[in-house]
């Protein structure tokens, strides 16, 4: 009895002590976790829309609850004053959920420019959305909440399929409808939030 | 006891080397060293969480009831992995993303739990402490050499420098899987040569 009490004291103070511990770890850790994904995952899809910015979209952001759920809005300012905004948006592909980074220019409503930010399409087949210039490009222009556009040309939109991966363009055109969604439904909100990072 | 505390640390450099003398913790070895990078950063990972373990658990040898010993190291080497991939998450998320599964999977990695249930949970701290380093840098150096030359023969480069010159063709087999395999038994090969003499 008295070996029985003695094993669950231990291994009780054990894991409550390593639990403490990782709690104190992963508080002091995610501020910069937050910042390391941002650079990491939606860096480079943000960057490769706002090429020509004048700001660090990843500094100047803000979010939003959009449909229950909080979401990052990045700003890209041409001449001091901000142009665009671009958020994310996913839909399901071949192989799991895409997370598509849409760009917009906030005076037309258009689309700037799209990146992906995170798939599980087949290597070498779906992934090519990824690095495909003709299909990321034939978004460019069109408006956002446009959603008959937003389609692949089989479908009767504007947007070029990817040979041998239309149910990656599919769900990336899906994944873009849903930021026009989002768009069409808390434009006041966001451009609001937009303005307060002019000047 | 018998041996000093350099001893104990320097037998993880050569006698009981991970990958080669005990031929322990295959998994990792085999999967994350296609370049000198990764099998590097995955070493040093690993080394963190041998020498912290190894020394908490030689701390704690004494308290801990023989029958839950397994279930207290590994709270504690978990404790230890979780603390990593945080840490690593903060500071090197590159590296992070392609280590990826392989980091949380440090917890059984045969050769910590080894070392903490041959090694510390009956020695004192020093030798303990020095015993968790000699073998967290002899498995580094092992993953290091295995990284290089899989990624050297594979891409013909070393974290983008050419080593071989543009007239190198590739062989683009040596960084999948089989690649792996060969290059270890290679490198099995040459140390038991060397250790003959």
């Amino acid at each position: 009895m008295r070996e029985m009490v003695k094993m669950v004291a231990t291994l009780t103070i054990l894991a409550s002590v390593a639990g403490g511990l990782l709690a104190t770890v992963e508080t002091t850790t995610a501020e910069r976790i937050e910042q390391a994904v941002l650079e990491y995952v939606q860096g480079p899809a943000i960057l490769s829309i706002m090429e020509d910015v004048s700001n660090d979209p990843l500094a100047d952001r803000f979010s939003l609850e959009i449909d229950g759920e909080e979401r990052s809005f990045f700003i890209g300012k041409k001449d001091g004053e901000p142009k665009l905004v671009a958020f994310e948006g996913k839909a399901s592909g071949y192989g799991g959920d895409i997370g598509v980074m849409v760009g917009i220019n906030i005076e037309t409503g258009e689309i700037a420019g799209i990146g992906i930010t995170t798939h599980s399409e087949t290597p070498g087949v779906g992934s090519r959305a990824e690095s495909d210039v003709r299909f990321l490009t034939s978004f460019v222009g069109i408006p956002v909440v446009e959603e008959d556009n937003i389609r692949i040309g089989d479908d009767g939109g504007d947007v070029a399929n990817i040979g041998g991966a239309t149910v990656t363009a599919r769900g990336v055109c899906t994944a873009v409808r849903r930021v026009g969604d989002a768009y069409k439904n808390y434009e006041s909100e966001i451009k609001t939030q937009v303005e307060a990072f002019a000047g | 006891m018998a041996k000093t505390i350099a001893q104990e640390f320097k037998k993880g450099l050569w006698d009981e080397i991970p990958p080669f003398r005990l031929v322990l913790g295959l998994c990792p070895v085999l999967a994350v060293t296609t370049t000198a990078e990764n099998g590097l950063g995955m070493g040093l990972a690993t080394t963190f969480v041998l020498v912290c373990s190894n020394l908490l658990v030689s701390l704690l040898r004494n308290n801990i009831p023989p029958r839950i010993r397994v279930p207290c190291f590994i709270i504690i080497i978990a404790t230890f992995v979780i603390m990593v991939e945080l840490l690593m998450q903060a500071f090197a998320y590159g590296l992070f993303l392609n280590l990826g599964i392989f980091i949380p999977l440090i917890v059984v990695n045969c050769v910590v739990l080894g070392r903490a249930e041959a090694f510390a949970s009956k020695n004192k701290v020093l030798p303990s402490l020095a015993d968790g380093l000699g073998i967290g840098i002899g498995f580094t150096m092992s993953l290091g050499v295995l990284g290089a030359v899989r990624e050297s023969l594979g891409t013909g480069m070393i974290s983008g420098v050419e080593v071989f010159g543009s007239s190198f063709e590739p062989f683009e087999f040596m960084v999948q899987a089989p690649g792996a395999f060969v290059a270890l038994g290679l490198l099995l090969c040459i140390m038991n040569i060397i250790g003959k003499k």
